[in-house]
């Protein structure tokens, strides 16, 4: 068996900045997670570096975002962050979700974001864009920021 | 100190850290005989000129090229790859000739090849590895029926840690007629490299895996391959003489060294070339070959869950650790690691190809170096139960 880690190494108090309980219950059980049927706009983004991949889907009535729903897999912080726009954005009218920024999406997100993580981060908001660009609903102004990539 | 833990570094793959005797080196060019090479007819001029030159006679005794003036210095493996496809590959590739590959290659090894053979109308083949990362060569033998005009390969795999069998394949292709071209940019950290003994054509590698500066490698070739080549870049440096409607280019190495060269990363190279050299890359690999035979025993054990990739006879694999943790995402499994300081890749390090061939999104890597421990691979086990219990699986 190893001897003399977890004592001095491992002190778990640092961890819950970015990994906190609400973020790993949300990767977990993502909320509104799996196929709507006739959707009216989906899209697929991914972040191919990483292999984070989401499939975002809506269905639009009268106005009014009436469902939505994701799919895909990939990190933790790309998948609650799906998981909270999905909710945040569920029932509201096309208006206030095209005005819905990458700022609001941290906020809601609610922990300190490096910026190696912010395209994890960004996925669900990036992919948000597309699918209101298809349905003539997008704000241009409202973009998503992406760091430089990392390569090698 | 990082994150207020010992540094744990198992990304070596990715760059190694620098011994004091290359960062010392390259100081003291920078601190006492700061010049251009190739120009000063004073003191200073003429030692940076000859610290150069010497880094390249260390280089090329480092890999036993025959000749040092068949080192070309450049800046990482990439641009050594890019050199042969840009300068040989422009002359010798036309419609319909192939180039033969494997699904194991750094994107180094593979992009420009496809931008060439897109430009010349050839044909790319991939020599296809088993599930556990082993090149088929059964289908090479085939493969080489179409008359290749080149085989171009990894001699370390940066994902699996593959060790191919580099001598075999070599004859396999020179029967067939064909000239091979080796990315040797996982090979000479890890393993003794011998140009002459693996029988290749073109060998390439990056400095900043093997202990040197970052922006320092080179390109290996045969003499005669390296003259009939054209130039890659033009300029200063790799010219004989000029007129104003045409030029003469200067001899090998120097006609691929155009411009002002990175002379204090060269000498950094040579240095580190050394410092291996006396390490002994026998002793070197034997301690990796311990690492590796000790993190696949290790890890398993404490780490029941975990999943490995690639080679599981650490005879056929270099110091590199591909792995998941089932359930949580290889970006995670580094992010919570680093609390701890321990530093691991997460991502497709490169080999895209590889990771849909393997069906993974994509790995999360442990990689060593010289100065790698058991301590460190004891670290990484405690650090992934940790990374378990925070994600509660
Ligand atoms: C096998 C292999 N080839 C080529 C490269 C490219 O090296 P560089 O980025 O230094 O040019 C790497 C680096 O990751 C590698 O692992």
């Amino acid at each position: 068996m190893l001897v003399g880690i977890g004592v001095s190494r491992y002190t778990p108090a640092s961890m819950d900045d970015l990994y906190r309980d609400y973020i790993l219950e949300h990767y977990r059980r993502p909320h509104n997670f799996g196929v709507i049927e006739d959707a009216d706009a989906s899209y697929e983004g991914a972040n191919p570096l990483c292999g984070d991949r989401i499939t975002l889907m809506l269905g639009v009535k009268d106005g009014i975002v009436d469902r939505v729903g994701f799919t895909g897999r990939g990190c933790a912080i790309s998948q609650a962050s799906a998981s909270l726009l999905t909710d945040e954005i569920k029932g509201k009218p096309l208006s206030a979700v095209s005005a819905f920024r990458a700022d609001d999406l941290l906020d809601l997100l609610g922990i300190e974001i490096s910026p190696a993580r912010l395209k994890c981060a960004m996925l669900s908001h990036d992919s948000l864009q597309h699918v209101l660009s298809d349905l003539g609903a997008a704000d241009p102004t409202n973009t998503t920021p992406s760091p430089a990539e990392a390569g090698a | 100190m990082i994150n207020g833990h010992k540094l744990v570094y198992l990304d070596s793959a990715s760059s190694s850290q620098k011994p004091s005797a290359v960062i010392d080196a390259m100081d003291a060019y920078y601190r006492e005989y700061n010049a251009n090479v190739h120009r000063g007819i004073y003191t200073i001029g003429e030692k940076a000129t000859a610290e150069y030159e010497k880094a390249r006679a260390r280089v090329a005794r480092f890999i036993n090229a025959p000749d040092s003036h068949e080192i070309v210095f450049t800046r990482n493996a990439t641009e050594a790859i890019n050199l042969v496809s840009y300068s040989w590959g422009r002359r010798n590739i036309s419609r319909g000739d192939v180039i033969v590959l494997t699904e194991m290659e750094h994107h180094a090894n593979l992009v420009p090849w496809q931008i060439l053979v897109q430009e010349k109308d050839g044909d790319l083949e991939f020599i296809p590895i088993t599930d556990d990362g082993i090149l088929r060569l059964d289908v090479f033998e085939v493969l080489l029926r179409l008359k290749p005009k080149l085989v171009a390969f990894t001699h370390v795999s940066n994902t699996l840690g593959t060790i191919n069998p580099v001598r075999e394949m070599v004859e396999m292709a020179h029967a067939a007629g064909a000239l091979v071209l080796i990315d040797g940019a996982q090979a000479v950290p890890h393993v003794p490299v011998d140009v002459q003994e693996l029988g290749c054509d073109f060998y390439a590698f990056s400095g900043h895996k093997m202990l040197a500066p970052m922006g320092s490698g080179a390109l290996w070739a045969r003499r005669e391959l390296l003259e009939a080549m054209p130039p890659f870049l033009a300029g200063g440096e790799m010219i004989r003489e000029v007129h104003l409607r045409r030029s003469e280019f200067n001899e090998i190495p120097w006609k691929f060294e155009a411009g002002t060269p990175a002379v204090g990363d060269a000498i950094g190279l040579g240095v580190a070339a050394e410092y291996l050299q006396a390490l002994g890359m026998d002793a070197v690999r034997e301690h990796e070959r311990d690492l590796v035979a000790y993190a696949l025993e290790v890890l398993p054990r404490e780490v029941p869950a975990i999943e490995l990739y690639g080679p599981l006879d650490p005879d056929l694999r270099g110091g590199v650790i591909p792995f998941n943790l089932p359930g949580i995402h290889p970006h995670d499994v580094a992010q919570v690691l680093d609390r701890f300081g321990i530093a691991v890749r997460a991502g497709h390090h490169c080999t895209m190809p590889l990771h849909e061939r393997l069906d993974l999104a994509a790995t999360a890597r442990a990689s060593f170096n010289v100065y790698s421990t058991r301590e460190d691979i004891d670290a990484l086990a405690g650090g992934l139960m940790e990374v378990q219990k925070v994600f509660n699986v």
